[in-house]
């Protein structure tokens, strides 16, 4: 939209001055998007620098002793490390449990409070009712209910899901049905001016209206889901990046411990992106 | 012409922990066939709970409203009812925001449609119609609204100050703009509006309200001499300026 307008406003002038100067000077709509791309490289390059200068500093005060690599790792060891746990094939497996636990529990956390805002927009009696149980879910430290999945769902593949679900779905209900409300009630009235029903005003209005709200919750959920998940691997499994990580600990090999953080790094990032390109998809779509 | 709806005995009031407040009090009029009416009243009168009243989205506490069909049916005529803002859907193309009351009601059937791509022709959208809402002018949006509204084939539309979120220019042409092609279609109109110029140049008749507690103060049928048929000509009628008076009257002697 932006780079449109530019264009517009600023082209008519400079056709004008354009024609007495036919030289190879830039119209202001091409220095604008030079000044725009030059932006874009100068904040990538920084990043790079500031990753490249960290990983060097790093490696350089272990070569010279100046931390020590047994506590601290260092970046070939971390790499060897990493060629290491690929070579016995575990990392991959690693890595495998440890994404596909933490896409489950977000999907389950998008669908379960999904389901709940709906049944909570339905019926503001059950919404008054149910709205102190959730703030008091809601801010609880989940971690402190890890122990009790374990007694109750027992050390596995379960536990951590739910775990990992635990984190995410409170604050997420309470997203999408703060989301919901926030629609245009004249938009709903209209629905019933056009003779629809409550559930036309969901599926028509309240609905298509919050996807940008839904969109930006998931966001912020995948990231929760994979805390959820990290805390039941600490405490429930024999598998996934969290338990290499308390492995890696208790053996004392801080170079698997700092790996495994690494990729956790890594994956994270990757969830957000993947969320984002979605989120734009969806956007670009519905032309949002 | 005979009345198709006979409010009689009207009266409503909002409840809250802090007392009762009387909105509407024993009001009563008649609504004929083709007619234009609008309701002027001081803001905060209960003409917007009155309008809601009539399109069946409230019921009133007191009193009744008698159905009077040309053909002596008793149905409750079919309302189309226009919101302050246009409310179209951003996620909707323009088709399908003007084709949202036959989904909503399961008509989207040929004949129907047919008569929505009649509307889009004359009030010029049909080249708009995969647009979205925002890529629209304020009176074309105003238009879509009215097709939306149209294509149900209400018998009697609702209009709660339709035209207030426009600014006054557009809302010279589109109101005018409005109500002809309402008035082209046949219909039964009652408008709510706090603009007294508004009322008397789209009005037959103007119920004037008091203030709450809402009574009818007065029924004014509007005659104008016509120099032609743009949005001005009503204004520059020369009975314009005593309407206006005698309502502004009205209006201020309020207490």
């Amino acid at each position: 939209m932006n780079p449109e307008q530019n264009r517009t406003e600023q082209n008519k002038p400079e056709k004008t001055s354009g024609r007495k100067k036919p030289s190879r000077e830039l119209t202001k709509q091409e220095e604008f998007i030079k000044n725009h791309r030059r932006h874009h490289h100068e904040i990538a390059s920084w990043r790079t620098v500031i990753f490249v200068l960290f990983l060097a500093l790093w490696e350089i005060s272990a070569g010279c002793g100046w931390i020590d690599s047994f506590f601290f790792s260092s970046p070939s060891r971390v790499a060897r490390c990493f060629a290491d746990q690929l070579r016995n094939n575990s990392m991959l497996s690693h890595i495998g449990v440890t994404l596909f636990e933490t896409l489950l529990s977000f999907l389950l956390v998008l669908l379960f409070s999904l389901l709940i805002s709906t049944m909570l927009w339905y019926s503001a009696k059950l919404s008054e009712i149910l709205e102190p149980y959730l703030v008091v879910l809601n801010s609880l430290p989940k971690s402190a209910l890890a122990p009790l999945f374990i007694v109750w769902l027992g050390t596995g593949t379960k536990t951590i899901i739910v775990a990992g679900m635990s984190v995410a779905v409170f604050g997420s209900i309470i997203s999408f049905y703060t989301g919901f409300q926030q629609v245009d009630a004249e938009k709903i009235t209209l629905v019933y001016t056009l003779g629809g029903s409550k559930r036309d005003a969901f599926f028509k209005v309240v609905f298509p209206g919050s996807i940008p709200i839904l969109l930006s919750t998931a966001k912020v959920n995948i990231g929760l889901a994979l805390v959820g998940v990290i805390i039941g691997e600490f405490l429930a499994a024999r598998r996934g990046l969290g338990y290499l990580i308390i492995y890696g600990s208790q053996v004392f090999q801080l170079d698997m411990v700092i790996t495994s953080i690494i990729i956790l790094c890594i994956i994270a990032l990757g969830f957000y992106k993947s969320v984002q390109v979605i989120e734009h998809q969806i956007k670009k779509r519905f032309k949002m | 012409m005979q009345n198709i709806l006979e409010l009689k005995n009207i009266g409503y009031s909002y409840h809250s922990l802090h007392g009762e407040t009387r909105a509407l009090q024993d009001i009563s009029f008649g609504v004929r066939q083709g007619e234009f009416i609008a309701i002027v009243g001081p803001s905060g009168c209960g003409k917007s709970t009155l309008l809601s009243i009539i399109a069946g989205l409230l019921a009133p506490e007191e009193g009744t409203i008698k159905v009077n069909n040309p053909d002596g049916s008793l149905h409750y005529p079919r309302i189309g009812y226009m919101l302050q803002r246009d409310h179209l859907f951003e996620w909707r193309t323009v088709y399908r925001n003007v084709t949202l009351g036959l989904e909503l009601n399961h008509k989207m059937t040929k004949e129907r449609l047919e008569a929505v791509e009649r509307l889009l022709t004359d009030y010029g959208l049909d080249k708009f119609r995969d647009k979205r809402p925002s890529e629209l002018s304020g009176g074309m949006k105003q238009r879509a609204a009215l097709i939306r509204t149209l294509a149900l084939e209400p018998q009697l539309l609702l209009l709660d100050e339709p035209f207030s979120a426009l600014d006054y220019q557009t809302r010279l042409f589109v109101s005018a703009d409005i109500c002809r092609l309402i008035r082209a279609a046949g219909k039964t109109m009652i408008i709510i509006t706090h603009d007294l110029s508004e009322a008397i140049s789209l009005a037959d008749r103007i119920i004037v309200l008091s203030g709450r507690p809402a009574v009818v103060k007065k029924e004014l049928t509007v005659k104008l001499t016509l120099a032609d048929n743009s949005p001005l000509a009503a204004r520059n009628a020369p009975e314009f300026q005593q309407y206006f008076n005698e309502l502004w009257e009205d209006l201020t002697h309020e207490s």
